[in-house]
């Protein structure tokens, strides 16, 4: 009966995700934030699947857990793409700030 | 208050402590490493929610994989110092928490919820699959709590999850290699300096 809590959390953590989204500067920090969103969401995936299993059957149970695995997947190649893009940027104006990032301001 | 209980809470505080250490280090290096204690307490919590196999692969694909990923970036830039102005001003600031708070309420909803059948039936409509859910207490109570325990106990995560990985979900799966692959290919294009 850990649903409730579970949920709690995983809506702080992703709170905690969008907020570092939003305060932060830092490339490299705003896409680790942007992983603690995604975790927030495996955990909630996590336990509504372990809610599921108890109330309809264990196969139902364990689908929610193999979507946890294809979040894992997609994060993975999101991670190695941006960071490959970090780099890029790096490589072209000597900075991660995005402060100086502002190439689509008119 | 059950053992399961405490040690959930336990980890669940050392999780929100470290994202918050997370978003607020000013080194990278010290976010990255708050990151990675973030991750090891939610395989924590997936090991309690029933989920073994998944609480391996967060510990050996993200805590291991992902973050030494970030670290080896931050290293190659050398940004391992501590930035001069990485928070944003206070207008930047004040907007960031509003925003964090109403989200943080929403998202909340739910959570209030799932303990609470007759208002989760309202917010969900009658979608037979989900409003299971939302069973009473009394009804929970009563069914057997460790279906998912007896399973790993019976043929381990790693089987029950593998099945439907590879009978239902088999045509997901193999995309997953195709957007592997392109990641790869983009990632190795974006990197390199001449082709």
């Amino acid at each position: 009966m850990l649903l409730g809590p579970a949920l709690a959390v995983s809506a702080v953590l992703f709170t905690l995700g969008v907020a570092g989204v939003l305060l932060r500067r830092n490339a490299i920090v705003i896409f680790m934030c942007v992983e603690l969103m995604l975790n927030a969401a495996n955990l909630a995936f996590v336990a509504l699947a372990q809610r599921l299993g108890t109330t309809a059957g264990v196969e139902a149970g364990v689908r929610g857990q193999v979507f946890v695995f294809f979040v894992m997947a997609v994060a993975a190649a999101e991670a190695a793409v941006g960071l490959a893009i970090i780099l890029a940027i790096y490589r072209h104006r000597e900075t991660v700030d995005l402060q100086n990032i502002n190439l689509l301001k008119g | 208050m059950s053992p399961t209980l405490i040690v959930f809470w336990g980890f669940a505080g050392l999780a929100i402590a470290s994202a918050l250490f997370c978003i607020t280090r000013k080194n990278p290096v010290a976010s990255a490493l708050w990151l990675v204690v973030t991750l090891f307490s939610l395989a924590a919590l997936f090991v309690i929610l029933d989920a073994q196999f998944i609480a391996v692969l967060q510990v050996l694909v993200y805590a291991g994989a992902i973050m030494v990923l970030f670290l080896f970036v931050i290293m190659l830039l050398n940004l391992g110092r501590r930035g001069p102005a990485d928070l944003k001003g206070p207008a930047g600031l004040a907007v960031g928490v509003a925003l964090g708070v109403v989200l943080l309420f929403q998202l909340l909803a739910p959570a209030r919820a799932a303990d609470d059948p007759q208002r989760q039936c309202e917010a969900l409509g009658q979608a037979a699959p989900l409003a299971c859910l939302g069973l009473p207490d009394s009804v929970l109570a009563a069914m057997p709590q460790d279906a998912m325990a007896r399973l790993q106990e019976q043929e381990g995560m790693v089987g029950a999850v593998a099945r439907p990985l590879f009978q239902t979900y088999l045509l997901p799966f193999e995309i997953t290699s195709v957007l592997l692959l392109a990641a790869i290919v983009g990632a190795v294009v974006l990197a390199k300096r001449k082709l």
